[in-house]
């Protein structure tokens, strides 16, 4: 009785973790089962070399680029902020900071993560393009730049948070051995540690980059809606996943080609952030057998 | 000498940098906050909280939206915490390790970095179209459910596995079995871990927009939900509202709500963070 009882416990443990399994699937079912229904009737060539994006016009055009270029000058001009700000934060928390600063500092940054992104939207738009308006005159009330250093603020604790817990993770005799080599706190960072770190390092970037595709509030509020294939960080743009808002909040009919447009935008994305997710976890699972 | 000097000298430098960029996402924060709190803090007041949504930006409230929220929040909590705590012990206790068990490792790994936008789409076609649930608050809490489950999982697995080994073997020499093993001793042992696992997945699910605005839930409900299968908004999608309207009384508006929502994250951020501590000092 005992032992019936306990396999019936242990299979539907087994089911409850099936279910990440079904998640996954319906995600891959759902994106490509719409996805094939658009590409029926939109060719995937023009999907992928068309300049225009106008599925809402009665000029109908259907190519990616121009959403594309929107999602990657938002995620770029974050990752150029948070990626140089965030590894130094790790390596001053991680070697140059007494032990008492960093239990109190790490929980604080990780307070900025905790901040709906609507939030930091409303930030962008009202505090962060009007500041930077004053210095840059043409700066458009919706752009690029002021979105993406929002959303860079909003990384930060991904970089940093990862980075340091890769720094942290080097074998002391490394930091004693270039210490007796007589050298700085700063070569012995930047020579022997960073070195030493990388990959965990490379995964924490490879998560922002990540996190930065796929963010959506931020650019959906101060980046603008207007589909432009341009790399130029003053002027409005759209994002995939603002485009996806943008649709989502007008009334569009179940079925209808601009219903699954949503749904190829959506794949792309998706097909995006599973390659770096897949690499990251890759490079992961090397480096912790490194150090095991 | 000379060289000796310079590099202590840059060094010197780097640690100011180093300071500098620590405190410049904070003092951010900080800025923000303030200017929030100067224009959103005249707002709020009791009406504000008990009010329905208006076109006019005097009398809108809060209401509907913050009722929203806590509906989300209460079902989002039930269908998520029984399933993910029953899939990381699972992982943690039952699973060998073999093929099928890296996969469900990788999978999960995988789901957590899914953009939150993509469960909307799952969950728009899923819960509101295929299982005909409509834009509900149950249709919203199941996308979130699903959205937070790696979270969930993950913290969980890690507070099972602080659980000192001596527990586990103890149980066993007294004769338990596997399920008594985890039910009376891993699960009360690591509660606190868990605990602080789920209220932090849960802050995550609160401020959550997109996935839900995907699924169709709507910035205007004139009243609270009363059912699960009632149509609904929450507290982010009524700031985003109030953000896209061009008259001024509505960015009062949001700049309040945002106020209350801020309030609501870090409270949970706070508590979670409370009960790490207390579970951390136990352990020990």
């Amino acid at each position: 009785m005992r032992k019936f009882k306990e396999a019936i416990i242990e299979k539907s443990l087994l089911a409850s973790a099936l279910v990440t399994i079904l998640v996954t699937l319906g995600i891959i079912l759902v994106l490509s089962f719409e996805a094939v229904n658009f590409f029926r009737e939109v060719p995937i060539i023009d999907f992928l070399t068309d300049t225009q994006w106008t599925p809402l016009f009665s000029d109908k055009h259907f190519g990616i680029l121009p959403l594309l270029s929107g999602t990657l000058l938002t995620s770029f001009i974050a990752i150029a902020f948070a990626v140089p700000v965030g590894l130094s934060i790790s390596i001053y928390i991680s070697e140059y900071a007494p032990k008492s600063f960093r239990r109190t500092i790490k929980p604080a940054l990780e307070l900025l993560a905790a901040v709906p992104t609507v939030v930091y939207g409303f930030f962008a738009l009202t505090v962060v393009t009007p500041f930077l308006q004053t210095f840059i005159p043409g700066l458009s009330g919706f752009n690029s730049l002021s979105a993406g250093l929002v959303m860079g603020i909003m990384i930060i604790p991904f970089v940093s948070s990862l980075s340091e817990d890769a720094l942290h993770a080097v074998p002391n005799s490394l930091r004693e051995a270039a210490y007796g080599m007589g050298s700085t706190k700063l070569q012995n960072s930047f020579r022997v540690l960073v070195p030493a770190a990388s990959s965990g390092i490379i995964v924490s970037i490879i998560l922002a980059i990540s996190r930065a595709i796929g963010e959506t509030m931020i650019v959906a509020i101060a980046a603008g809606q207007q589909p432009r294939l341009t790399f130029d960080p003053t002027v409005p743009v759209e994002t995939i996943t603002t485009y996806i808002v943008q649709v989502s909040l007008g009334d569009v009919q179940h079925g209808s080609l601009e219903y699954r447009t949503i749904f190829a935008a959506g794949i792309t994305l998706f097909i995006f952030t599973f390659l770096l997710n897949t690499i990251s976890y890759r490079i992961r699972k090397k480096f912790q057998e490194k150090y095991e | 000498m000379n060289n000796i000097r310079k590099n202590r000298l840059k060094d010197q430098i780097f640690r100011g940098w180093g300071i500098a960029c620590t405190l410049l996402g904070l003092v951010l924060l900080a800025i923000f906050i303030g200017s929030i709190l100067i224009d959103g803090l005249q707002r709020i007041d009791w009406d504000f909280i008990t009010s329905l949504p208006s076109r006019n930006a005097e009398n809108a409230g809060i209401y509907t939206a913050l009722m929203g929220s806590i509906w989300i929040l209460v079902l989002t909590t039930i269908i998520s915490l029984p399933l993910g705590i029953a899939a990381a012990i699972y992982l943690e206790e039952y699973s060998k390790k073999n093929r099928f068990s890296s996969i469900l490792e990788v999978n999960i790994s995988n789901l957590a970095g899914v953009p939150s936008i993509i469960y909307g789409l799952l969950g728009l076609e899923i819960f509101v179209r295929i299982l005909e649930m409509g834009a509900s608050v149950l249709a919203g809490s199941f996308t979130l459910a699903l959205l937070i489950l790696p979270i969930v999982i993950v913290s969980t697995r890690e507070s099972i596995k602080a659980v000192p080994k001596s527990i586990r073997d103890a149980s066993y020499a007294l004769g338990a079995s596997k399920w008594q093993t985890v039910s009376m001793q891993l699960l009360p042992a690591s509660f606190g871990g868990i605990l602080t696992g789920v209220i932090l997945a849960l802050s995550r699910a609160v401020g959550e927009t997109a996935p839900l605005i995907v699924i169709g839930a709507l910035a205007y409900v004139p009243f609270a939900p009363s059912s699960p299968m009632d149509e609904f908004t929450v507290m982010p999608i009524q700031i985003f509202n109030w953000i896209s309207r061009p008259q001024a009384g509505f960015e009062v508006n949001a700049a309040a709500a945002i106020i209350m929502l801020l309030l609501i994250t870090f409270i949970m951020n706070g508590i979670a963070v409370y009960f790490r501590n207390k579970w951390q000092k136990k352990l020990k």
